[in-house]
């Protein structure tokens, strides 16, 4: 080797520069893709039909997993709740503890963590798909805007579907919680209930939920359909893109939910 | 050679960044109603002239004008106009894997015109008697052989009866038959409904059966073009070379690289 070895840390760093304007290049091209899909959303309302197909697609198919996971993880709720409040007497409170941690956190949170890995795979995976398979080109040949007609509907669909997967995992956390609390343990079914009527507020605690779960909904779906429309049109391009929308919209998640929580709640403790 | 040509490039230069050019003055013209032959191997630039055609591409240098339109001023929207009297067969079709094979075929007009579900049904099942594929209306992309599913593309491409046709390899990956199929389609429906076709390929015996005039490109120029006949009988080495299929030649068959000897010696000891 004639040359002479480069500078170790000039090296590194240098890396460290390219990795990092990389990175905010990639934000910024994923912002103006973000800026031209909601310009280009009007045949995703003008056409519901096609957006409603997406809605079943990313809705309708995670219902099970939702479901599911929202029973369990009531139950779980009602045990180790019943657990701690009967050490100070007040087991009563048990239906306010499920219902508030389902509300505030756990519904939007964990159901957005399962929608990003249930649906938000599958929109980049088909969406990638679709590219390196020459659909998307063979759409812009037709003289269709893919963006309009097949990224804009998923993206609509993600954003209308996750608030209502979120409701729905936090019900069927807090009938979860119910069969366990009151059904299993014997919580009294009177004070579960009203207690939880007492102290659930709609606007502080269900309407701050619902808009975590509308942000998430967002930030899974922006990243996802982004991740598939940006995929390197090869398998290993795909499978790279699928496995990045479940690691940075989860990570988003959990980033967001510390602003939105440090935002809503903070501020209403201390009036 | 009286008539306006449909597609006329004039010293069109491409590349994707400076340092690796693509096209090096690339000039062509094609007169409406032929079909046009654009050979050469992988990677010579023949799949981007395609793409500048279709406006895919703009071109770097030099002018590119369809249709009558010069593509350097047209914005999207206009390209976008532009491409609807144009059809283009991908290499592996590009079928919709989600929609059967009547709604791939029904899809630009769907998304194109306002016709009643009926006449549509007519129109489309007209496509596809024109490719065989009338039975297979019904079928998903996932159940056509490959040949099936090109000719499926086929009637997807001409659905809005395109003036000019472009064809992006048709021929590849296709077993005899099919392959036949396909090339007999391409010169009946350029005849019958009054196209201009580009074929991009590199199939030597597919391609001169059924296009009126070639154009070889090697490394981004245009090196020979004359009809099928002409071309033939060429002595030019590389036509020769190409036509005949031969492992060397002015394209030789190793790849750059340092003296063999030097290459063994570093080898032994690496």
């Amino acid at each position: 080797m004639a040359e002479p070895a480069p500078n170790g840390i000039a090296r590194s760093l240098e890396r460290l520069g390219h990795a990092a304007s990389a990175r905010i290049w990639r934000l910024g091209f994923a912002a103006r893709f973000f800026a031209y899909v909601l310009l280009h959303s009007g045949t995703a309302f003008r056409r519901f039909g096609l957006t409603i197909r997406e809605i079943y697609f990313a809705g309708v198919l995670s219902l099970i997993i939702i479901l599911v996971s929202g029973l369990f993880v009531g139950m779980v709720l009602g045990l180790q709740g019943y657990d701690t409040l009967q050490r100070y007497g007040s087991s009563e409170a048990l239906g306010i503890l499920v219902a508030l941690s389902l509300v505030r956190e756990l519904g939007p949170v964990v159901a957005g963590l399962l929608f990003a890995s249930r649906a938000g795979s599958a929109i980049t995976a088909e969406i990638g798909l679709m590219k390196a398979t020459e659909q998307i080109a063979a759409m812009e040949m037709m003289a269709v805007d893919p963006i309009a007609r097949v990224v804009a509907p998923r993206f609509w669909a993600g954003v209308i579907s996750m608030p209502l997967l979120a409701a729905l995992f936090s019900a069927m956390g807090i009938f979860g919680g119910y069969l366990v609390g009151v059904q299993l343990i014997g919580v009294d079914e009177g004070a579960f209930w009203s207690q939880m009527q007492a102290s659930v507020d709609v606007r502080e605690d269900i309407m701050n939920g619902v808009i975590k779960s509308v942000v998430f909904g967002i930030a899974v779906t922006w990243i996802a359909v982004f991740e598939g429309y940006d995929a390197v049109p090869t398998a290993e391009g795909v499978s790279g893109a699928t496995t990045r929308t479940v690691v940075t919209s989860s990570l988003a998640i959990l980033a967001l939910d510390f602003v939105l929580t440090a935002l809503m709640f903070t501020g209403g403790n201390a009036r | 050679m009286a008539a306006t040509p449909i597609v006329e490039l004039d010293r069109v230069s491409f590349g994707y960044d400076a340092a690796r050019p693509v096209l090096h003055e690339v000039s062509l013209r094609i007169e409406p109603g032929s079909v046009v032959g654009i050979m050469g191997q992988s990677g010579c630039g023949k799949t981007t002239m395609l793409r500048i055609v279709a406006g895919w591409l703009k071109a770097g240098a030099g002018g590119a004008t369809v249709m009558g339109e010069d593509l350097a001023r047209l914005d999207n929207a206009q390209i976008f106009a532009l491409r609807r009297r144009m059809g283009m067969l991908f290499q592996f079709g590009a079928l919709f894997t989600d929609m059967t094979v009547f709604d791939n075929v029904a899809f630009q007009m769907r998304e194109h015109t306002t016709l009643p579900e009926e006449l549509l049904a007519d129109l489309v099942m007209m496509k596809l008697e024109a490719v065989g594929l009338r039975g297979a209306a019904q079928l998903m992309p996932s159940a056509l052989s490959g040949g099936m599913a090109r000719r499926v593309a086929l009637a997807r491409a001409i659905a809005l009866d395109p003036q000019l046709m472009l064809y992006d390899e048709p021929f590849t990956g296709l077993d005899p038959i099919s392959l036949g199929v396909i090339a007999r389609l391409i010169r009946t429906l350029n005849d019958s409904l009054g196209q201009t076709s580009i074929v991009v390929s590199h199939d030597v015996e597919e391609c001169f059966g059924i296009v009126d005039y070639v154009y070889f490109v090697s490394a981004g120029r245009i090196v020979a073009q004359g009809t099928p006949a002409e071309l033939r009988r060429s002595r030019d080495a590389f036509v020769h070379q190409f036509v005949q299929g031969e492992p060397d030649g002015p394209i030789p068959f190793h790849y750059p690289a340092p003296a063999y000897a030097a290459d063994l010696e570093a080898a032994d000891h690496g």
